[in-house]
């Protein structure tokens, strides 16, 4: 069966999972590939982890990503990016955003969150790529672009045609955060 | 057209678009609700939420009985509510096409059962299409359609969440144009249904299921692909994409229609192969009616009844070998389940029935998260409106000091949605006690749509909005009280009085919805935590606000601060906090 690539989306609701991954999967699709993507609404956009999948090759059939099979686990959060390692290919890849949000045990005190996350995702995973994605996307001008720096910083690992890109920011970004999103994709890209 | 990535629940509204729709109707439910979101979209459509699934088939019965193309739309447990026109409706089949769309949640990502609505089909007698992707989705839409009216019948049209809510490629069509203009037409014969009329149309029904049984085993919608000559596989919806991940040489009869099934086409298939899998999610519900063809298959023998299908599931249960993972979490991690919402007005509420140590008997919304940590004030939730019957016999069976300590919680949507009728009982049969309305002026749990109470339509237009307060008086309970949930002490007393008061009562907790933009006005500057005054004493923890953090290394016992980012300012935890530590910056709307 001819290759398919598969990307884990995975953090936190309210981080802009679903829109990254909208994003992605217009380009994708503009660069001729059969795309699929899911992910779960509902109970857990509240706070709740979040994951999205998306899939892409010349021909797709699972809109889920096979236990086992994510080529690269794309992350906005440490702790959720931790939690997902298990879906992760041998030899797959990591983009982890430096940063962490508490869950709920943790704010009221009752547990903690996890040391030394980075160091323990990097020393399993050879090709861990961590990127300050709140300076970077303060730094571009709105701290809610995030999710556009850590999309830069994805598209070092995948061989798409860098106007695609801004093609697909240009469709899905509103007009007036445009300009602050397409920097906010430069720094991300430029961050590796 | 150019090709779109669009979801299942997407491509169904435009399925319904080009079949030449013109009314969708539905009560929203995860993970259907964005089909009529959708629908919205196109002005050829009138959509909108009806109260309830029951409303909503029979307000599409209605456009039916008017000759215009109906869509109606619901979850899995919304089929349950919609059930009694349903049964009738496929008696009297159809003047024009009238399709119901309904979402199944294997795995209940969202839901409270895991029920499998193609017993439906079969029990109703109505057939069923299932896509196995967005591309499907649009075609058996449009599809359904037809079929409809050319076999005079409702057609199911049944997704999963991981239909409804996948997005893959569509290549749309052109709407259709010369469909008949609405009209009056009487035929008693058909839509009376009397038992001298509906004895003759059950008679109808059960030769129509036989011919299209029949019909179905050369349509393109249900297929074979051949591979293998060894090994077949009978799959439909996503399961079939599942298969062919997990089975990938394997000969494949792809079912588009599951009810009725091509018995024919199934019996020339099945006979060819060594090795024959049923590969469905839920119930054996192929598997079942293809054994009683004396068919041998492989099927819930190894695949699970419960949760729904991966292809590693599928996988693990056929070959019996565990996937390994390559990498480990070696460490305890903390779950992150969801929460309330910073500034959420069902927060205090729920603070105060814990403390009042009511048994609280709950319903199906957002404040169904009141049963989380560390609120954890709910002690029964069943099915949507449940909470007011369930009340009303709680208390009744009750005696002494416990008499008391039940309280119904149900939010506005939902007490419209089927509590009304239970809030009838309450007053009619004597129970004494207590119901609190949530009025957020919104359907939230499914995304914030309006509904009857929240004054504005699925349009956003203003609209007549209920009285909540006048319609609880008119079914006669005498005790009915409105209070602010962002003021502990007031909903405090509010709700001690009721619980302690002899007779039916109603406490209607009225703030918006923090999310609603149109009520942006309540969300505040977010407070601050004086480090000085905290004394980590831990009380504003109680509430389990999202925007507080504790902080175990601040001070001498730890202290709390709050997040500038996510908090609203509503003043629940300033409210909780006996040392003054948290601070009102100002009134001013900042985060709006």
């Amino acid at each position: 069966m001819a290759k398919v690539t598969n990307v884990l989306l995975a953090g936190v609701g309210g981080q802009g999972i679903l829109l990254a991954s909208e994003v992605l999967s217009e380009v994708l699709m503009l660069a001729g590939f059969d795309v699929k993507k899911n992910e779960i609404h509902g109970m857990s956009q509240r706070g709740g982890s979040v994951t999205s999948h998306v899939r892409f090759g010349e021909k797709v059939y699972s809109p889920i990503i096979p236990e086992g099979q994510a080529d690269i686990l794309f992350g906005f959060e440490l702790l959720e990016t931790y939690r997902y390692l298990p879906l992760l290919k041998a030899g797959g890849k990591v983009i982890v955003n430096r940063l962490r949000i508490m869950p709920p045990a943790v704010a009221t005190g009752l547990e903690r969150y996890p040391e030394a996350l980075e160091e323990h995702i990097a020393s399993q995973v050879k090709d861990t790529r961590v990127v300050d994605g709140q300076n970077l996307a303060a730094a571009a001008g709105n701290p809610r672009t995030v999710n556009t720096v850590l999309l830069g910083a994805l598209s070092n690992i995948l061989d798409i045609d860098e106007t695609l890109w801004s093609q697909a920011l240009e469709k899905m970004v509103p007009k007036k955060f445009l300009s602050e999103n397409i920097k906010a994709f430069e720094l991300g890209r430029q961050s590796d | 057209m150019s090709k779109q990535i669009l979801s299942g629940n997407e491509a169904i509204a435009r399925g319904a678009y080009e079949a030449g729709v013109t009314m969708a109707v539905a009560y929203p439910g995860t993970p259907s609700t964005e089909i009529l979101e959708n629908t919205r979209n196109y002005s050829s459509i009138d959509s909108s939420w009806a109260p309830n699934e029951k409303v909503s088939l029979e307000v599409g019965i209605g456009a039916c009985l008017g000759g215009a193309r109906s869509l109606v739309t619901m979850k899995h447990v919304g089929l349950n509510v919609a059930a009694d026109p349903l049964f009738t409706l496929s008696y009297t089949g159809v003047r024009a096409g009238l399709v119901l769309a309904v979402a199944d949640d294997p795995e209940l990502h969202s839901s409270q059962n895991e029920q499998d609505s193609r017993h439906y089909a079969r029990a109703a007698k109505m057939p069923m299409f299932e896509p196995a992707d967005s591309q499907e989705a649009l075609d058996f839409t449009r599809l359904a359609f037809e079929v409809s009216e050319q076999f005079d019948t409702p057609i199911f049209l049944r997704t999963t969440t991981r239909i409804a809510h996948s997005k893959s490629i569509v290549e749309p069509g052109e709407p259709l144009t010369d469909l008949p203009e609405s009209s009056l037409k009487s035929d008693p014969a058909k839509f009376v249904m009397l038992p001298g009329n509906a004895r003759k149309r059950h008679i109808v029904v059960e030769e129509q299921v036989t011919k299209m049984s029949q019909w179905s085993c050369n349509q393109p919608f249900n297929r074979i692909e051949e591979r293998s000559s060894e090994v077949g596989v009978i799959t439909g919806g996503v399961s079939y994409q599942y298969a062919r991940e997990t089975l990938p040489d394997a000969s494949v009869l792809k079912l588009g229609l599951v009810y009725p099934l091509p018995h024919q086409l199934i019996r020339d298939f099945a006979k060819r192969f060594k090795t024959l899998y049923v590969i469905e999610e839920l119930e054996p519900f192929i598997e079942d009616q293809v054994r009683a063809m004396e068919i041998e298959v492989i099927g819930k023998d190894c695949l699970p009844i419960c949760g729904e299908l991966t292809p590693g599931r599928i996988a693990t249960a056929i070959t019996g070998e565990a996937i390994v993972p390559a990498y480990e979490t070696n460490i305890d991690l903390p779950n992150r389940p969801p929460n309330m919402c910073p500034g959420c007005p069902h927060r205090g509420v729920f603070y105060t029935l814990k403390k009042l140590k009511a048994f609280v008997t709950g319903d199906i919304g957002c404040y169904t998260l009141g049963f989380m940590p560390p609120l954890s004030a709910m002690d029964s939730c069943i099915c949507m409106g449940a909470s007011v019957g369930n009340a009303s016999g709680l208390n009744k069976v009750l005696s002494g000091s416990d008499k008391q300590k039940v309280v119904g919680v149900i939010g506005d949507s939902t007490f419209l949605h089927t509590g009304i009728n239970g809030l009838m009982d309450m007053a009619y049969n004597g129970s004494t006690a207590t119901l609190i309305i949530l009025d957020n002026h919104i359907t939230a749990m499914t995304g914030r749509q309006e509904n009857p109470a929240s004054g504005f339509t699925l349009d956003g237009e203003e609209s007549e909005r209920v009285d909540l307060e006048l319609l609880c008086r008119s079914v006669g309970i005498k005790h009915v009280r409105k209070v602010n949930p962002w003021d502990l002490e007031q909903t405090r007393n509010a709700i001690k009085e009721e619980m302690e008061r002899e007779a039916p009562s109603v406490v209607i907790t009225q703030a918006p919805c923090i999310l609603i933009k149109r009520d942006v006005g309540q969300r505040k500057t977010p407070l601050e935590i004086v480090p000085e005054k905290c004394t980590g004493c831990k009380a504003c923890l109680q509430i389990g606000c999202p925007a507080i953090e504790w902080q175990p290394d601040a001070g001498e016992r730890g202290k709390a601060i709050v997040s500038e980012l996510l908090c609203v300012g509503c003043g629940i935890c300033d409210q909780l906090c006996k040392f003054d530590a948290f601070k009102l910056v100002s009134n001013e709307v900042r985060n709006g």
